[in-house]
């Protein structure tokens, strides 16, 4: 799988995927696919179909309510497929922590994660970092 | 026999197709990155895309006719082949097959057709409701495409032969030159924006309302199929419209090689610019345009080059 690896790093197709977030990271992920980052120059582009995406990014604690779907979601991709976990409430729960209402913390309870990029929200270069930093780990 | 398989597989056909649309694809991105003020991909982008495309595994639906969701890429794929191979023969070659401008007209609707019969097999909500549009598209550009494809056949004195417009053109002047000429060149350029389903009428595939509609359902492989089909219609569409307006391409000199290729430039970054420049159209107002407006117009230009201007 050596060269599909290399060529699968530089096209990634990015899914969003908000499970119950506070959409304050869903902001951010909109502010790095705006004209200022520009991350079509590293070959990553927003779809608008789970059947087409390459990486799955998730936000927010993931309730009850949304871990069957998301679930679903994560069956339905087209593998090879990638999931990052936005924000620290994919770690930790952040302000929900204490919450009633949380089946994914952290989120690899529900699905298996790649990789998890914490911050409330984080920056897009820390998203944009972390991404580089998941491919890199493809030999 | 042999030579025609080479036109076919090679040259104007599979190979140089796609490797070419993939090519004008990247040109695509690129300007309207700079239009943008960003910096746009790099130039082996397309590239990558379809061939990770090609590793990633394909999902069917169950309780769908899924024979139907398979065949609809690569028929659509290989009609725009055929249409490529005949274009691209009398933009190179200079040869026809005799009734090359009947059989294009009939190629493009078998696209778009496809389109319409995977999208509506999916029995996916915004499939359907992107299959339905695309229909109502064709409905739209058809007559006003047609139309303008009359008028080179008018000048060239009745011919749906391609070479024979060709020939036309090399005695009196690019058929452009005159009225009726410039008036269908602009409908023309409409037309092709609407059949490729570029931004003033993407109404079909709408990503941000219908999330590219019929496609939305497609993975891996034939999703890589439509792709290449979309980024192929890139290359012969331009060309066809070189070919009917100005004069094609003649390989005498090397001037004339490089204006050939620069009117087919052209006419590609004017569609882009089209593209980047001008806001989704509602579907009903695609229709009243063409209805209304592009096809009297495309009348007018056959009703002048009966005439003779």
């Amino acid at each position: 799988m050596g060269l599909y690896n290399k060529i699968i790093k530089k096209s990634i197709w990015v899914f969003h995927v908000s499970a119950s977030p506070c959409n304050n990271c869903d902001i951010e992920i909109l502010d790095l696919l705006t004209p200022g980052y520009d991350i079509e120059r590293f070959g990553i582009k927003l779809v608008g179909s789970a059947r087409h995406a390459d990486v799955l990014l998730v936000t927010g604690v993931v309730s009850y309510k949304v871990a069957p779907r998301l679930k679903q979601l994560y069956e339905q991709a087209a593998k090879p497929l990638f999931v990052v976990g936005i924000g620290t409430c994919t770690t930790g729960g952040a302000t929900f922590k204490t919450s009633y209402n949380k089946a994914g913390i952290p989120l690899e309870k529900v699905i298996p994660v790649n990789a998890y990029v914490p911050g409330c929200p984080p920056k897009p270069e820390a998203m944009i970092d972390g991404v580089v930093k998941l491919l890199g780990t493809l030999k | 026999m042999l030579k025609y398989l080479f036109y076919l597989f090679v040259f104007p056909g599979f190979l140089f197709a796609s490797a070419f649309g993939l090519i004008v694809g990247w040109i695509e991105r690129k300007v309207s990155a700079r239009v943008q003020f960003r910096v746009g991909p790099p130039f082996f982008q397309n590239f990558y895309d379809v061939f990770k495309l090609w590793g990633k595994e394909i999902i069917l639906i169950r309780n769908s006719p899924y024979f139907l969701f398979i065949i609809a890429p690569i028929i659509a794929f290989g009609s725009v082949i055929m249409t490529t191979t005949l274009v691209g023969m009398s933009f190179f070659y200079g040869v026809g097959i005799g009734g090359d401008l009947l059989f294009i007209i009939y190629l493009m609707v078998i696209y778009s057709v496809s389109l319409i019969l995977g999208a509506s097999s999916t029995g996916n909500v915004y499939s359907s409701i992107g299959a339905g549009r695309e229909m109502k598209m064709v409905i739209s550009d058809e007559l006003a495409f047609i139309l303008v494809l009359l008028v080179p056949i008018i000048h060239a004195g009745y011919s749906i032969d391609l070479a024979k417009i060709l020939a036309y053109q090399a005695d009196n002047g690019m058929i452009i030159g005159s009225a009726s000429g410039i008036i269908a060149f602009i409908v023309g350029i409409i037309c092709i924006q609407a059949k490729m389903g570029l931004v003033p009428f993407d109404t079909a595939e709408a990503e941000t309302e219908i999330v590219e509609g019929p496609l939305m359902e497609y993975s891996g492989p034939l999703l890589a199929f439509w792709k290449l089909a979309h980024y192929m219609m890139y290359v012969f569409l331009p060309m066809l419209l070189v070919i009917l307006f100005w004069g094609g391409m003649s390989f005498a000199s090397f001037g004339s090689i490089m204006a050939g290729i620069g009117k087919y430039l052209l006419i590609v970054v004017l569609m882009i610019l089209i593209r980047n420049t001008n806001p989704r159209v509602r579907i009903d107002s695609a229709i009243n345009f063409f209805w209304k407006w592009a096809s009297p117009l495309a009348l007018i230009a056959v009703i002048l080059a009966i005439i003779g201007v």
